[in-house]
């Protein structure tokens, strides 16, 4: 679904992104942890062309994600990122709407899809009407999470999609994101520093550190057969959230 | 925004097209007379146009256009045909450096640059240095020479002679005057200046009326400095073809005003505050038994008509500068480099005096109000291309780039984005220039532009508080309801989510 070959990319002098070979997988939810800093956002950023590699390149679905085919590409991805990225001055409805009614879609077919986003996000339709600054932070990440679904994309691309939201509402919404993935058959790419969230939400678990791959795989081959003792150390600090998960599951 | 600033604008042009085409309906030839900003001036102006009337021709008036430089290039641009002027003005000001003396030369002069000079009106008007009576008896001073026994005196001078060939330099030179202390000050205010006692001596005209009323002495001119200002009148060439029997009627005029006759006159504008045009009608039925139906406006008339020229100014030059600077702060945010040039120029702009600007209009432009038209839409440009640039910059980058990450085109992320976000901070920029405009608009009188200005610019002249308040009390009536205005226009220009 999408390849990174070879891919660096820094930012003035500061190296975000090292040698990076990665394919992501149809189908599966690719999670990619790695502490503050490691580049992890950047990743996400060179997939959807909000910025290129310096070396190397990035290919989705065999396009190469270039300038001149940026915006086609876009529409056939969703991004949700940390804080929702909702735009003030549009109504709920208004943000999920937004590029279906630019590129003509008719408002039957808008209003119909975004009935049946808002049954799939859980996302209160009474609360379509509201701005964004009338909501609570879940429910900004649903509206969020509707907009980036709107035109079907292909992959999902969601940058610490919870990391702002305070711990009930976020384990609420780790569950209805799971099961969201699981009804689409989603491809998803999701960014997190929380092993927690990484364990219950991804198939497959990028580390990264410094820039640069550790280590990818399953939980089990993180855990069984560590490359580095940062990756057991990486698991092992967030253990309790780990444990709590298990019992959860 | 749906289709509300169309509309706005729209209904803009609707109410100020017709102020432009009043102008109709020519038959008989039009006449455009002008006059100076002091009161002599005013009524000669006036006495001209019901001669011209008289004469079968239209008179246009431009009354109170400003001080020489302003009419001398208004009448070779043909802006106006007629202004009334001064012999030692043409020699000493106008043709300055030239080194023409005497009547003939200067009528030789004139013709050559394509105007003719009527003979004398009948009066001199010289410029001479008064002191109040009581100062001069102290001092002993009673001769322009006299001056330089008493460097401590403080001279207040008008604007035009601090700056004019035959003025303050050249008399300082001529006498070799020691006095530092000299302001440069409006000719009406310094017999007030004197008055209260903050300057001891300033340049006059002898025919002014405030002489007797204030009791000054006139300083004699022992080492023969000014030339003789005999009244005249001046026109352009082509009116003798256009209008043959204007220039007949006008040369009846010859010698017929004494220089008493003149000083009543000024007087009774001055301290009986007789509107000179009614003054100028009792002068031509009296002197020339001219009949005149004077057509005196109301004072609602005229408030009506300096409303509607202040609104029309106020209006387009609004309109054509929100045109022209949204789409300069959208450049000015998105091209840094480019942002600072349109940023420096328009901040430019604002540093030039606002009189500076509107002088600057008139080769260009002329007078009326085109210039001040020009003048205000500069003005105006500044807060409202600030506002837009800092307006759109400051949208949250996450924000931007979660509409970009849509996949729309940046043309649309303008649209639907950054210009939604930033119109309550473009508003303010609008309004903040709305109410500059509103205020400056009044200069726009000095040019010919009228408006508030105008009651404002005559009061000043005429020493008429009630006069100026005429023109100060709507000015300032018209920048609250703009401003009220424009924070009623939020509600519908701010998209509601950002009013929360």
């Amino acid at each position: 679904m999408i390849q990174l070959k070879n891919v660096s990319k820094g930012y003035g002098n500061v190296r975000a992104l090292q040698g990076i070979d990665l394919i992501i997988p149809e189908g599966m939810t690719t999670v990619v942890i790695g502490p503050s800093g490691c580049g992890k956002s950047t990743l996400l950023r060179l997939i959807i062309g909000l910025a290129y590699p310096d070396t190397g390149s990035v290919y989705f679905k065999d396009t190469q994600v270039l300038p001149d085919v940026v915006l086609s590409l876009r529409r056939r991805m969703g991004y949700v990122i940390q804080e929702g990225g909702l735009l003030p001055h549009l109504t709920a409805r208004d943000n999920a709407a937004l590029m279906a009614r630019y590129i003509g879609w008719s408002e039957d077919r808008v209003q119909k899809r975004v009935d049946e986003l808002c049954d799939l996000t859980q996302f209160p339709h009474d609360g379509l009407g509201r701005f964004p600054a009338q909501l609570s932070g879940g429910q900004r990440q649903r509206v969020s999470l509707m907009r980036a679904l709107m035109l079907d994309p292909d992959v999902l691309l969601m940058d610490e999609p919870l990391g702002s939201l305070d711990p009930m509402i976020r384990s609420g919404l780790q569950k209805d994101l799971k099961e969201v993935f699981r009804r689409l058959k989603a491809t998803v790419v999701l960014v997190t520093h929380d092993m927690g969230e990484a364990i219950f939400l991804g198939d497959m678990i990028v580390l990264l550190k410094d820039g640069e791959i550790l280590q990818k795989g399953t939980l089990n081959d993180l855990v069984q057969s560590p490359v580095d003792p940062f990756v057991t150390r990486f698991i092992n600090a967030q253990r309790c959230a780990f444990d709590a998960e298990k019992q959860n599951t | 925004m749906k289709a509300t600033p169309a509309i706005v604008i729209g209904t803009l042009f609707a109410i100020l097209v017709p102020f432009q085409l009043f102008s109709a309906e020519v038959t008989a030839p039009e006449v455009k007379i002008g006059s100076k900003a002091f009161t002599e001036s005013v009524i000669l102006g006036d006495i001209v146009s019901l001669i011209v009337r008289d004469a079968g021709a239209i008179p246009v008036q431009r009354r109170e256009l400003g001080g020489t430089r302003v009419l001398w290039n208004a009448l070779l641009n043909g802006e106006i045909d007629i202004y009334p002027e001064y012999t030692g003005t043409v020699s000493e000001e106008i043709l300055a450096q030239k080194g023409i003396h005497g009547e003939a030369a200067i009528r030789q002069a004139l013709a050559e640059r394509g105007i003719m000079m009527t003979r004398s009106l009948g009066f001199s008007n010289n410029y001479a240095i008064g002191m109040k009576k009581e100062t001069c008896k102290k001092m002993q001073v009673h001769k322009i020479s006299d001056l330089r026994g008493h460097p401590e005196l403080r001279l207040g001078f008008s604007n035009e002679f601090m700056d004019r060939a035959d003025g303050w330099p050249s008399l300082r030179n001529h006498y070799d005057l020691p006095q530092k202390q000299v302001y440069g000050m409006d000719h009406d205010l310094s017999y007030r200046g004197l008055e209260a006692g903050s300057i001891d001596a300033t340049d006059i005209y002898s025919t002014d009326a405030e002489i007797q009323y204030y009791d000054l002495c006139l300083l004699e001119d022992d080492l023969r400095h000014f030339s003789a200002y005999a009244a005249v009148l001046l026109y352009r060439k082509d009116l003798s073809e256009r209008a043959p029997k204007v220039v007949s009627e006008l040369s009846k005029l010859e010698g017929q005003i004494t220089e008493p006759a003149i000083i009543e006159m000024n007087a009774r504008a001055k301290f009986n505050k007789i509107p000179e045009g009614r003054i100028a009608a009792d002068f031509v039925t009296a002197k020339l038994s001219v009949a005149t139906r004077t057509r005196h406006d109301t004072a609602v008339d005229r408030f009506w008509r300096h409303t509607s020229e202040h609104l029309y100014l106020v209006a387009l030059s609004l309109v054509a500068a929100i045109l022209v600077s949204i789409p300069l702060g959208i450049v000015a945010a998105k091209r840094p480099r480019i942002g600072q040039v349109i940023l420096g120029f328009t901040g430019l702009i604002q540093t030039i005096p606002s009189l500076a600007l509107l002088v600057f209009m008139i080769p260009l432009l002329g007078i009326g109000g085109p210039p001040a038209i020009a003048a205000l839409f500069l003005y105006s440009l500044l807060p409202i291309v600030r506002n837009t640039c800092v307006g759109i910059r400051d949208i949250p980058s996450d924000i931007r780039e979660s509409a970009e990450a849509l996949g729309l085109p940046a043309r649309a992320i303008l649209r639907l984005v950054e210009l939604p976000m930033a119109s309550r901070t473009i508003l303010a920029g609008i309004k903040t220039s709305a109410v500059i405009n509103v205020g400056t608009a009044t200069l726009g009188a000095l040019v010919g532009a009228g408006g508030y200005g105008q009651p404002i610019l005559t009061g000043i002249r005429l020493d008429d508080i009630g006069l100026i308040m005429q023109g100060a009390i709507p000015s300032a009536a018209l920048a609250l309801l703009v401003q009220g205005f424009f924070e009623f226009a939020e509600r519908f220009f701010v998209p509601k989510g950002l009013q929360l």
